[in-house]
């Protein structure tokens, strides 16, 4: 009975050896791809286990912070956002239950310690763990000061530096409280003002004449234009076969480019844009950034291309565009707030598209710079002297044009206003702007729903407040409601 | 013979060692002042190991000197493990090994030799038998995850399959060593229903397992040990190989009727289906995701996740049918591999016992008691390592359980009652019941 009973434990064995076969199959070999299934709620849980990343203010304000529940074997810790609903869309939020949001989730290798694959191996041996902390661009007082323009009105305020594409101010109204989402979300998801909505980057508005910036690049850069071409403001000028009127119908005789845009004529743009033809007009969209998602350091989901649109699909040059309308912000033209203050920051940098970002650096737990985010050129977009003569056109605009009440005192400011109908006495009021005109520290787009006045006497004011205070200069004249109505 | 009592007793320095840097590490893991209330339980398991040793030295001073501390070094890494779960356990799991050990001293004092057990065969038999069936008992059986694998009995309790599994091969070994001449030596078409009977009857005992216990694993079980002694008996592969085939062709067609044992073998294949994974495959697949965690080295004793958020537990039956898998996850394929090793050095010494034994019951009941406990191994190591389809049943010495400590105890004592048997001289021996 010896012989089988040998055989038997080498049966075992040959099991047993199984076994561990099998136990290496899913601890080692196929342990990546089991850590990436969907039912696996652990990388999840773990990452709860462990302080995520503050986040601070470009003057390091805390504006994202961890609160520790629990403790022992379920210590975890939970996101608090100390300012509030000050940085809501710009920051986001991140909690187990509800996902991730806004930078939170665009920079989330970093908060999350998991950016350095070279410490994986020694963070596995030991346990305090840490994600680092990311400094932010974004300035509280620039931000609270678009907050108070907006005065509680939906719309939304981008303001960035020009030569680096740092974002100072991102506002959406309505808002939130990032502290309230866990318990709220479902609340806030359904609510009419849509406050989870960054419409910053996310919802497109017709640009209205704000867009005559882009048409007037196009056509200064492309050669076909100088500041002083002579071209008609005549009203009723068929454009496409089709009769275009001049804001309250005024008609203008033949006027210069620089006049054409202080006075936001319509005919006179539409022309232009109608003769530099669908190509040309693409293109120069194109190189601004539109057609595309902006590359900015925020989650794809939350991001929206700006251009012509057919119900959600955006057309090009095989398909049949009203080029002329197109030019004056017309047509089925919607842009983003974002790629607004992109294109105002192009023209206030000789010309130079600059990456529109969010993270200025990482920092470990121990304050060594982990991470430095430095500012990354995304293409030329007109020359240096189209720029600046783009430059000296918006500024007439501020100066004796529709943007008088961004007007501010000893900086001069270059400017554009747009003001679209969207309905009786209803529009989407609109102002981009950048100052100082000399050498401009900041570019901003600013845009109000369903306003009940022009662009220049609803947006203006907004975008000079914000001046104000990145430059430390003040308003001219009082600060009351603007003296002159602007397009 | 002194030496083999002494290897016993330094056998049992590892067994400290563990049961010393495991809880150690489990309470730093904390982060809370060491406990010495929770050392404390460390400190008794120690005790216990020692007074068993004596025992052994004084009642069975020939018997194997491994198997012990091989068996405390198993009941060891499951006190730290289940101490690391919940404290309270650890306290009921230690008051358990006390009780397992009582039945163990029990045994042994009681069976001075095992030979008298063969009296008793069919009346063990039919106990055996009748063990297994109560848990479909209105009343007391306690259906878990579709299987009936427990009976309860007021807040107690009692999974019988693993005193059942004594008693059957204890049965087997008997009635195969009489047997078994017939069975080596007839040919097959002249073996009348009187030899073969009993066998149809272990075999329709494991396809009603399969039908009223709803356990695939038990079933299995106790048909691997079955197949096993019947294969040490008679050495006919041929034999086996009907006895397997006629196993497989029940299993298959019960796969194909019976809804349970179908939609077992449906989450084995493919777990990870988003129908399933929440659901009925989130047993497996929580394993298999605790065991990814674990990687090589393991997150280390008392530092994988467990607990949930909201309370419970992520990994279902960590303290019992899933152990290994938290193993795996704290202790990484090295602590894993290791726990098998331990088992493979047991189930080796248990055929050792097997191989010394002088007379053919004791060796059938030696080789078939370390048989049905390496297939138990199997079946739930397996199950959780999805080699085979994941049942309850629970992992020898480790997982928490009054019943699997009590039993696996017993079948030690028997183990190491053929053992002392079989070492001693001739000339001294003595039978009977004490």
């Amino acid at each position: 009975m010896n012989r089988p009973i040998v055989h038997l434990f080498g049966l075992f064995t040959l099991l047993f050896a199984l076994l561990v076969g099998f136990t290496s199959r899913w601890s080692v070999f196929e342990a990546e791809s089991l850590e990436d299934e969907t039912a696996n709620r652990r990388p999840l849980l773990e990452e709860q286990r462990i302080p995520r990343g503050l986040i601070h203010a470009r003057n390091g304000t805390v504006v994202a912070s961890n609160q520790q529940l629990g403790s022992r074997q379920t210590r975890r810790f939970v996101r608090r956002y100390p300012t509030g609903s000050l940085f809501s869309h710009a920051i986001g939020y991140s909690f187990i239950d509800r996902g991730r949001a806004g930078i939170e989730r665009s920079r989330n290798d970093i908060l999350s310690g998991s950016a350095n694959e070279l410490t994986s191996l020694i963070d596995e041996l030991s346990s305090a763990e840490e994600g680092d902390s990311l400094r932010t661009t974004l300035d509280p007082k620039v931000q609270r000061a678009a907050l108070e323009g907006l005065g509680g009105r939906r719309g939304s305020v981008v303001a960035v530096e020009p030569d680096s594409g740092r974002i100072r101010a991102m506002v959406s109204l309505p808002d939130f409280d990032p502290n309230a989402v866990r318990e709220r979300f479902n609340q806030l998801n359904a609510d009419e003002g849509s406050p989870l909505f960054n419409r910053a980057t996310q919802a497109r508005y017709p640009p209205g004449s704000t867009f005559k910036v882009v048409t007037a690049a196009a056509a200064l850069d492309s050669g076909r234009h100088g500041p002083q071409t002579t071209v008609s403001g005549k009203n009723n000028k068929p454009i496409s076969a089709v009769p275009l009127q001049n804001f309250g119908g005024q008609d203008f005789g033949q006027v210069t480019l620089t006049e054409a845009l202080t006075k936001s004529i319509n005919t006179a743009w539409a022309e232009v844009g109608a003769d530099l033809g669908d190509s040309t007009m693409l293109r120069y969209m194109r190189r601004f950034g539109f057609g595309a998602e902006p590359p900015i350091d925020y989650p794809s989901s939350q991001l929206a291309a700006s251009g012509i649109f057919e119900e959600n699909e955006l057309l090009d040059e095989d398909d049949p565009i009203d080029i002329g309308r197109v030019a004056i912000g017309q047509e089925r033209l919607q842009v983003t707030p974002l790629q607004m203050a992109m294109v105002a920051a192009t023209v206030a940098n000789d010309g130079v598209l600059m990456q529109p970002v969010f993270g200025e650096r990482a920092i470990s737990p121990e304050g060594r710079v982990t991470e430095r985010i430095r500012p990354e050129r995304v293409r030329r977009v007109i020359d240096r002297s189209a720029a600046r003569d783009l430059t000296g056109m918006m500024s007439r605009v501020v100066e004796e044009g529709s943007g008088t009440a961004a007007q501010l005192r000893g900086v001069r400011v270059a400017g554009k206003t747009g003001t679209a109908e969207r309905g009786a006495g209803v529009n989407q009021a609109w102002f981009i702007a950048f100052a100082p005109v000399e050498r401009p520290r900041i570019a901003l787009a600013v845009t109000v729903e369903r306003a009940q006045g022009t662009g220049g006497e609803v947006a203006a004011p907004i975008a000079r407040r914000v001046l104000e205070v990145v430059l430390d200069a003040q308003g001219r004249g009082s600060s009351g409601p603007a003296a002159s109505g602007g397009f | 013979m002194a030496s083999a009592r002494l290897r016993e007793l330094f056998g049992l320095l590892p067994v400290g060692l563990l049961v010393t840097a495991g809880f150690t590490a489990v309470v730093l893991s904390r982060t809370e002042e060491v406990n010495d209330l929770s050392l404390t339980y460390g400190g008794f398991f120690l005790g216990l190991c020692v007074f068993a040793h004596f025992f052994i030295r004084i009642r069975l001073p020939q018997a194997d000197p491994y198997l012990f501390p091989l068996a405390a070094l198993l009941a060891a890494f499951g006190l730290v493990m289940i101490y690391r779960i919940d404290e309270e356990l650890a306290r009921l799991q230690a008051q358990w090994f006390v009780a397992g050990l009582v039945f163990f001293c029990a045994t042994v004092l009681l069976l001075q030799d095992h030979r008298a057990l063969e009296r008793y065969r069919y009346t063990i038999a039919a106990a055996s038998i009748l063990l297994l069936f109560l848990p479909r008992v209105p009343g007391i059986g306690d259906q878990v995850n579709g299987a009936f694998l427990a009976i309860r009995l007021g807040p107690v309790q009692f999974q019988p399959a693993e005193l059942a599994k004594i008693g059957i091969i204890v049965f087997l070994a008997s009635y195969l060593g009489e047997t078994r001449d017939v069975l080596v030596r007839g040919r097959v078409p002249r073996l009348s229903l009187k030899h073969f009977g009993p066998l149809l009857v272990v075999w329709g005992t494991a396809m009603l397992l399969l039908v009223f216990i709803r356990d695939l694993g038990s079933s299995l079980m106790f048909f691997g040990g079955f197949l096993a002694l019947l294969y040490v008996a008679t050495s006919r592969l041929s034999l086996v190989a009907a006895g397997a085939a006629m196993f497989a062709a029940g299993a298959v067609f019960f796969a194909n009727t019976v809804g349970h044992v179908q939609d077992r073998i449906s989450i084995w294949l493919d777990p990870l289906r988003p129908q399933v994974v929440e659901d009925e495959g989130y047993q497996i697949a929580q394993s298999m995701f605790a065991q990814a965690d674990g990687g090589l080295f393991g997150t280390g004793f008392g530092r994988a996740l467990l607990e949930l958020p909201g309370g419970g537990r992520i990994l279902p039956a960590a303290d019992t049918d899933l152990i290994y898998a938290l193993i795996a996850n704290e202790l990484g394929l090295f602590g894993a591999a290791a726990v098998v090793m331990i088992y493979l050095l047991f189930t080796a010494r248990g055929f050792k016992v097997a191989l010394l034994a002088r007379d053919g019951f004791s060796k059938l009941l030696a080789a078939g008691l370390t048989a049905v406990f390496a297939m138990q191994v199997f079946v739930i190591v397996g199950g959780v390592t999805r080699v085979i389809p994941l049942t309850g049943v629970t992992l020898p010495f480790v997982s928490y359980g009054g019943s699997s400590i009590v039993a696996n105890l017993v079948l030690l004592a028997l183990l190491l009652i053929v053992s002392h048997d079989a070492r001693r001289d001739p000339a001294e021996s003595r039978g009977g019941l004490a």
